[in-house]
């Protein structure tokens, strides 16, 4: 067991864990925030993808012990109180899921991706969002939540 | 996974005395993208884990005659790096195409040596750039040429209590030009059923020097110095590229699996060596001193 502090979506946490806790298993088990989602377990489907650090990572692949002293952002984090965040605005009123699994992990990658190009070209969508599976909407409707956020089109 | 203790060593003499100490029971981690896979299966069931993050000294990239780059290194700085653009382009090149910019974010240059997984995309890029690894242990340091450094299926020259710091790449001569050409038949972020990395340099319309070197085409990442004595002081015409191309089907031994049989994958390594060699030529020819 190891002693950690790390930041949470603005908030200090201070936790005891087991040396081996996966990132995603300790959002999801040991602070309840089952807003992330574990797909795959090997890195590839990007349905557990947070930020850490404002950087978009795969939190089945790493260890909470590794993430001591950073500031993780998940899907929780990103509303304001009743306020949606522009990019979860968008991806309901573009239709950027159906089941919603993958929700959480392609909303935190794409704004992994404003973050760093708040203008980007659908190509540059489509490549910044290759990690991310859908098996519902064909994505065509994700690139268009992403590009309705970046062009504020959202709210009406 | 196993249980394990977890240890963050502050500099890099710490974290080989941690490695002196366990030996064969501790293992090294940076992004964590292969070894907590191989952890996740059992493959590998370390009792101590080493994690490097804090050794800061080794994110840096310097340039001084030669390109110096640290081994904490993410695929996604190689990428985006001005640095090795200018004075790798192969390698940028390659980081680029390694997975998704998720994994990219993680995944470090040093963790993609030590880790020697044979499908890997840097592996072959660092092998036609002639590069080195810088490696320190309680014995000091040595350099190792990384077309020696790989020994087997996920095996190096890398002892238990040896950390890799850095992989230095000397510059390429000004009338050379690279490629790194990935067969990508399933989805883009699949590991290649071939890849290969091509660097070539042309003096007086002859090829002067050219490395070639294949991923996922055998136990270990697999340089073609078969075709590269065929090319060297020869035209490079479209017939003798192609006649060099077809020498590799004799050296690799790839797998067969769902991204193709044996077969298929060896007829694919001839093509694609093929095209690398072509792209690699034009650019140097482009790039032209002495052509």
């Amino acid at each position: 067991m190891r002693k950690i502090q790390l930041r949470v979506n603005g908030e200090t946490i201070a936790r005891e864990v087991p040396d081996q806790r996966l990132l995603v298993d300790f959002l999801r088990y040991d602070l309840g925030l089952t807003g992330t989602k574990e797909g795959c377990s090997v890195g590839v489907c990007g349905a557990c993808t947070v930020l850490l650090d404002g950087q978009p990572v795969s939190s089945c692949l790493a260890l909470v012990a590794m993430a001591e002293g950073c500031e993780v952002t998940t899907i929780e984090g990103l509303a304001q109180g009743d306020r949606l965040h522009p990019l979860q605005q968008a991806f309901i009123e573009y239709g950027g899921f159906q089941c919603g699994i993958c929700t959480p992990g392609q909303i935190m990658a794409s704004k992994a991706l404003l973050d760093a190009n708040p203008h980007p070209t659908r190509d540059q969508i489509r490549e910044w969002m290759m990690g991310n599976l859908c098996r519902c909407t064909g994505y065509y409707k994700i690139i268009e939540s992403i590009q309705a956020a970046a062009e504020g089109k959202t709210g009406s | 996974m196993n249980p394990f203790t977890y240890t963050e060593p502050a500099t890099i003499d710490e974290a080989i005395a941690t490695l002196s100490r366990y030996g064969e029971e501790a293992k090294l981690i940076a992004g964590g993208t292969g070894l907590i896979n191989l952890m996740k299966q059992r493959l590998v069931n370390p009792g101590y884990l080493v994690g490097l993050r804090r050794l800061s000294e080794l994110t840096k990239i310097s340039f001084d005659r030669g390109l110096r780059i640290g081994a904490l290194c993410t695929h996604r700085t190689l990428e985006t790096s001005a640095l090795v653009r200018e004075h790798a382009p192969l390698l940028a090149e390659a980081a680029r195409q390694v997975a998704t910019i998720r994994i990219r974010t993680m995944a470090t240059i040093g963790g993609a040596v030590a880790h020697a997984d044979p499908n890997q995309d840097l592996p072959p890029a660092l092998i036609a750039l002639d590069a080195r690894v810088k490696l320190r242990s309680p014995r000091g340091e040595r350099e190792v040429p990384i077309d020696s450094f790989f020994t087997g299926y996920y095996e190096t020259l890398i002892q238990p209590d040896e950390i890799v710091t850095e992989l230095a790449i000397a510059s390429a001569p000004p009338a050379s030009g690279h490629a790194f050409l990935k067969f990508l038949p399933q989805t883009a972020d699949d590991y290649a059923t071939v890849g290969v990395a091509a660097m070539v340099t042309i003096d007086r319309g002859r090829i002067a020097d050219v490395r070639v070197a294949l991923g996922a085409a055998a136990s270990t990442p697999l340089r073609a110095t078969v075709v590269e004595s065929a090319l060297r002081g020869q035209e490079p015409t479209a017939r003798r590229l192609a006649e060099a191309a077809a020498l590799v089907a004799d050296i690799v031994d790839p797998i067969a699996d769902f991204r193709g049989s044996a077969e298929y994958k060896r007829d694919m390594a001839v093509v694609f060596v093929r095209r690398a060699l072509a792209q690699a030529v034009t650019r140097a020819q482009a790039g032209g001193r002495g052509v």
